[in-house]
């Protein structure tokens, strides 16, 4: 510390005397600004670098989803060696299986971004920062697609390689499976996260564990018409149901069910507005309550 | 024509649950001022702040922030104020370099490398500033804060304990640091300290909060006249344990 026992040097406000905390044009100031790219990459290149920083999220990011699809690659060939129907639909499970990752990570990827900044315990300096709360949203939902990217390619590669299923095979399909459950994972995701900054990292384990609920409901290995009469309508609720219905039509029927997958885009509108809706109701609340000044247990 | 306050609280009240943190306070704050805001615990100075920066919204009353509204007008005046405390963490895995980085991006600043070479310079960061945050010790991470802080060249300067846990000559490092921007950019400073010597040295008014209510505010050369004390502390002390003046005599 050299100059420590000297008189500090101003920080002086800006180089050349100007004032600097007039935003610049691309920054998008003031009441009317509105939304800020240059704010939303901010945070997109906070979470890039926080990744590249640390090896054991990267290897975090492809682990479960190699393990899962092994395992259920390795069933759904003893399947197929004892059962006609299942030789015939080859790479159903599979490809379930790949789809439900995009799903659950997706909506954890999202959530995972949020909740590093709790435990950093830095969300108070960004919600005292210019960022906006849609800027901050954008820049999770572009990290979750990071995160899936860095977790799922090298997964549906192996499952090419083990398994022979190539889920790029799928073609426009894959593009409108994705949308869908990305649609859906991120509506999750900014709900999750509106809880955790109204109830602190005491709901943290939802994050975690609600993606869960729709497993049984969304009908991921099995068709809707396997679920009682009564809980078919629940699960015609679910975008994700949508997806996997379709998928089991493309691979069994060799069908794309485009009307399927209008219908998941119709209810993910719905789901994500409800999501966003739900997460400033949720912030609004967390003002209230004081829940930003302790946004911890 | 008045210049605007730097902040202006009217009767401001904010509830939790059933429990009143801040119970009815106003003041002003002109522009270019430093004060300090002392109290006991839960006396509601965190509170007090946090409204100002729009993290809480009020129960009742009005908070405004050159100008603005708070938090409904946030957006307006939030790239013109920082804050700084050492109970709000920088992320640690980023270097100084790059937490400075995103945060320069969120505030909007121009020329941003170069802001932050000169940031390090004046805060004796410069050869830290490709080490992780978490691997500098308390009065580092103090000053990265700080730099973060002063990131935008902020007109309004919102200090919780700046120097909380600091050894006496990195404290008094810091307070040199604020003194000297106060004058080169004629900022406002509200800081909340239980460092009485701090209080003394960098604060023109002191404002002393007690169980949600101001109890006394001031300069500090009036107020130890008032109470008949040699330092804040006892004044301080006078306060907390109810040998003070009458609330409304003291207003």
């Amino acid at each position: 510390m050299t100059a420590r026992s000297e008189a500090p040097s101003p920080p002086s406000p800006a180089s050349g005397g100007g004032k600097i905390n007039e935003p610049s044009p691309a920054c998008g100031g003031g009441e009317g600004g509105g939304f800020s790219p240059r704010r939303a990459a901010a945070m997109m290149l906070r979470y890039w670098y926080l990744l590249r920083s640390s090896w054991p999220r990267l290897v975090d990011l492809v682990y479960w989803p190699t393990v899962q699809m092994i395992t259920w690659g390795f069933l759904q060939y003893y399947i197929m060696q004892n059962a006609g129907f299942f030789a015939r639909a080859g790479g159903t499970f599979i490809g379930a299986v790949l789809l439900w990752d995009i799903l659950f990570r997706g909506q954890l990827g999202f959530s995972i971004s949020f909740m590093e900044e709790m435990w950093a315990r830095n969300i108070a300096n960004l919600m005292m920062s210019p960022l906006r709360p849609i800027e901050f949203i954008t820049a999770l939902m572009v990290m979750s697609i990071v995160r899936l990217s860095i977790g799922l390619v090298p997964v549906t590669l192996l499952a090419l390689a083990f398994f022979g299923f190539n889920l790029y095979g799928l073609g426009f399909a894959l593009v409108a499976f994705f949308i869908n459950l990305m649609l859906t994972s991120w509506a999750v995701g900014i709900f999750v996260s509106g809880l955790v900054l109204r109830n602190g990292l005491g709901a943290e384990n939802l994050a975690w564990s609600i993606m869960f609920l729709f497993m049984p409901l969304t009908c991921v290995y099995y068709p809707v018409t396997t679920l009682p009469v009564w809980l078919q309508p629940v699960a015609w609720a679910l975008p994700p149901t949508y997806v996997f219905e379709g998928l089991r039509a493309l691979l069994i029927q060799k069908v794309f069910r485009a009307d399927l997958m209008l219908d998941a885009l119709a209810l993910n509108v719905l789901f994500f507005a409800a999501g966003v809706f739900a997460f400033v109701k949720l912030l609004q609340s967390a003002r209230r309550h004081g829940s930003l000044i302790q946004a911890g247990e | 024509m008045p210049a605007v306050p730097a902040i202006a609280v009217e009767r401001l009240v904010k509830i939790y649950n059933t429990i009143p943190a801040v119970d009815g306070i106003s003041f002003t704050l002109v522009p270019g001022s430093i004060t300090g805001l002392l109290g006991g615990n839960g006396a509601g100075k965190t509170t007090t702040i946090a409204t100002i920066m729009g993290l809480t919204t009020p129960t009742s009353g009005r908070v405004t922030v050159l100008g603005a509204e708070m938090p409904r007008q946030r957006y307006r005046v939030l790239h013109r104020m920082n804050f700084e405390s050492p109970y709000v963490a920088m992320p640690m895995r980023l270097t100084i370099r790059q937490n400075l980085t995103v945060f320069g991006m969120l505030y909007g600043v121009p020329d941003l490398a170069h802001r932050i070479e000169q940031l390090g310079q004046q805060l004796d960061l410069t050869e830290l500033l490709d080490r992780p945050t978490g691997r500098l010790s308390d009065g580092q991470k103090t000053r990265v804060s700080l730099a973060k802080a002063l990131i935008n060249a902020p007109e309004l300067l919102l200090l919780d304990e700046p120097t909380a846990s600091l050894d006496p000559d990195t404290a008094d490092w810091v307070r040199g640091c604020l003194e000297t921007y106060r004058r080169e950019r004629d900022a406002t400073m509200l800081i909340a300290s239980h460092n009485m010597a701090e209080v003394e040295r960098l604060c023109e008014r002191v404002i002393i909060m007690k169980r949600g209510h101001i109890e006394d505010d001031d300069t500090p050369a009036k107020l130890l006249a008032r109470y008949g004390r040699r330092t804040l502390e006892e004044v301080f002390l006078d306060v907390a344990r109810g040998r003070g003046i009458p609330r409304e005599a003291a207003q």
